[in-house]
């Protein structure tokens, strides 16, 4: 099991973006070869930083033209980097996804699409910027894996656990600041979930910052007499089907939630495993179908009924099935 | 090589082209014929610095198709280099080749990086020359357009950057043969001139006959020879389907096999270009 945030740790809030640029920096200074491909977003990103720790030259900002960003990091792949692609998940995945589909997985490249700003955590931005179509997106893509991490901390592992993985990995992070959900210096593993907290009447499938809605989910449900288990599958692909089957074996009864379109995502994952090998009834926390809009993160995770008050409607929702 | 075996490497390269195509009922013979004595000039004109035994050896010269459909011209040119057998030529875009439609990087020796989708070769060749700069290795990245495919913006990003990264180690070769799927270049969506356009963006550009082999030779060789802090761009001016009487100049021919009659009338022309 790993190891969580302590209760003062959990005070803190910082967004996964924090944790790219430094991260990158880390590795480089480790002797990683690592490099930074952006498209005049390294600020935002957080890029900036690799370069600003004494790394400039590892920092290639390829100005607002995000295709060639992506083939500019295959080429530096080509040569022996292992190279993370930046930009808002908007457009550092659906402006390119040809050049991700063609180019990084049809040739089985080392490069990281690591954008920032993914989903409604854009806020005010609007529905143009408030990407929820992209684990869906990546997921279908032959050789990539998926990873969503919960916070600062689990971010930093994703992308040391990217960096260390060869071959194309998708790791989406946030612009909101977000509680920290695991300890400092938490480490993950590809293909694995982790079980959060344990309980007997349900199961909440979650990545990014669904997690610790799922959490408070928990604790409300609790109080309420509902036992429920907590699973962080912030590997959306490939996806631990062990943990998640062992766990459905003992509740019967799933919700999964995610800060993304309820269609292609975390719970078709989900839906997917459970056809196969275990029928379970299942509900989805998600966004339905339909684009994003201005507003405040805290608020749009309401409005769009995505935080702990949704799951446990949901919750109710499929034990009454 | 001198010319006259360069002139007959080219034509054996051609013949494997529509035998190849033939063979396999479908397939690019326009621009595979118009880019022969390019890739000619590079893999045996003495320009390119590589080793068929060991495709991925260390400070060698790098090769993007980015005009993936030509890809029966870049297989039969790493076959006659000795990648691997020429045998093999006659499986293309066969259930189980490894000679796929379009070039695949994880099956076929000397494909640096699988291409076919537009517009991406360019990019990835200045990304290549971006590495090999940082590492400060040798090596210089050639990548061949289509002038068609310099429609797809792409391109002018890569151009962009490029120049901004002061890549002397990247060459740009444009296959200048004037005719895409629709029709003439200039009928379906005119990218004008393709050589004030690099120039433009900063590259040093030198304009050839794609056909003249001792001039391939000498102005790859001169780009490369260049380095220094500005990329190089070489507008080949070619015919489409060169060497086969009815194929030249003619788009329809862009993505269309030649049936058993039309490949022995494509053969005899080759044949007799060697009078």
């Amino acid at each position: 099991m790993v190891k969580l945030a302590t209760p003062e740790q959990a005070q803190t809030k910082k967004a996964t973006r924090a944790a790219f640029g430094v991260t990158l920096a880390e590795l480089a200074d480790a002797g990683v070869p690592v490099v930074a491909v952006d498209a005049d977003l390294s600020g935002s990103t957080t890029t900036k930083k690799l370069a600003d720790a004494g790394h400039a030259d590892r920092l290639f900002n390829c100005g607002i033209a995000e295709q060639n960003m992506i083939d500019v990091a295959a080429g530096l792949s080509l040569t022996g980097n292992i190279a993370f692609t930046g930009s808002f998940a908007v457009f550092g995945t659906g402006r390119a996804y040809d050049q991700i589909r063609n180019t990084v997985c049809y040739s089985n490249l080392n490069v990281k699409i690591a954008p920032t700003h993914a989903g409604i955590s854009v806020g005010p931005d609007g529905g143009s910027h408030q990407m929820l179509e992209d684990v869906s997106l990546m997921r279908g893509l032959p050789g990539m894996r998926v990873l969503v991490p919960a916070d600062y901390a689990a971010a930093r592992a994703a992308l040391k656990l990217a960096a260390a993985t060869p071959g194309p990995v998708y790791v989406r992070m946030g612009r909101a600041s977000v509680p920290c959900v695991y300890d400092d210096d938490v480490e993950l593993e590809l293909g694995r979930a982790y079980v959060l907290r344990e309980g007997a009447d349900v199961t909440i499938v979650a990545c990014g910052v669904e997690i610790r809605e799922a959490l408070a989910a928990a604790e409300a449900l609790a109080a309420e007499g509902v036992s429920a288990e907590v699973i962080d599958a912030f590997s959306v692909k490939p996806l631990d089907e062990g943990t998640i089957l062992a766990s459905v074996a003992k509740t019967r009864r799933v919700v999964v939630a995610e800060e993304h379109s309820v269609i292609g995502g975390l719970g078709s994952a989900v839906a997917e495993l459970l056809a196969r090998k275990h029928p379970a009834p299942c509900e989805f926390v998600g966004v339905r179908d339909r684009f994003g809009k201005s507003g405040e993160f805290e608020e749009l995770l309401a409005y769009f009924e995505l935080d702990a008050a949704a799951i446990v409607e949901a919750v109710k929702t499929v034990r009454a099935r | 090589m001198d010319s006259r075996s360069l002139e007959s490497q080219a034509r054996g390269i051609r013949i494997d082209i529509v035998s190849m195509i033939a063979e396999a009922g479908s397939g690019h013979p326009g621009g595979s014929l118009s880019c022969a004595d390019i890739l000619t000039a590079l893999y045996f004109g003495g320009v390119m610095e590589h080793d068929p035994a060991d495709p991925q050896m260390a400070g060698r010269d790098w090769f993007f198709l980015a005009k993936g459909h030509a890809a029966p011209a870049l297989y039969a040119t790493l076959a006659h280099a000795g990648y691997f057998p020429t045998d093999e030529l006659a499986t293309l875009r066969k259930l189980g080749t490894r000679l796929q439609g379009h070039p695949d990087s994880s099956m076929v020796p000397g494909v640096e990086v699988s291409t076919g989708s537009l517009g991406q070769g360019l990019s990835i060749a200045a990304g290549t020359a971006a590495g090999l700069a940082l590492d400060g290795e040798a090596g210089c990245v050639f990548a061949l357009l289509g002038d068609g495919e310099c429609e797809e913006g792409q391109v002018w990003e890569a151009a962009m950057f490029a120049a901004h990264r002061k890549l002397g180690n990247l060459v740009a070769i444009v296959d200048n043969n004037g005719l895409q799927i629709d029709g003439k270049i200039t009928d379906v969506c005119s990218p004008e001139d393709l050589g004030a356009k690099f120039a433009a963006f900063g590259w040093e550009v030198t304009h050839v006959d794609g056909h003249d082999l001792e001039a391939l030779v000498e102005v790859f060789g001169a780009a490369k020879a260049a380095g220094g802090d500005v990329p190089h761009a070489v507008i080949a001016h070619t015919v489409k389907g060169k060497g086969v009487s009815f194929m030249e100049n003619q788009a329809g021919w862009h993505g269309k096999a030649p049936n058993a009659e039309q490949l022995q009338t494509a053969l005899a022309d080759l044949q007799a270009a060697r009078a």
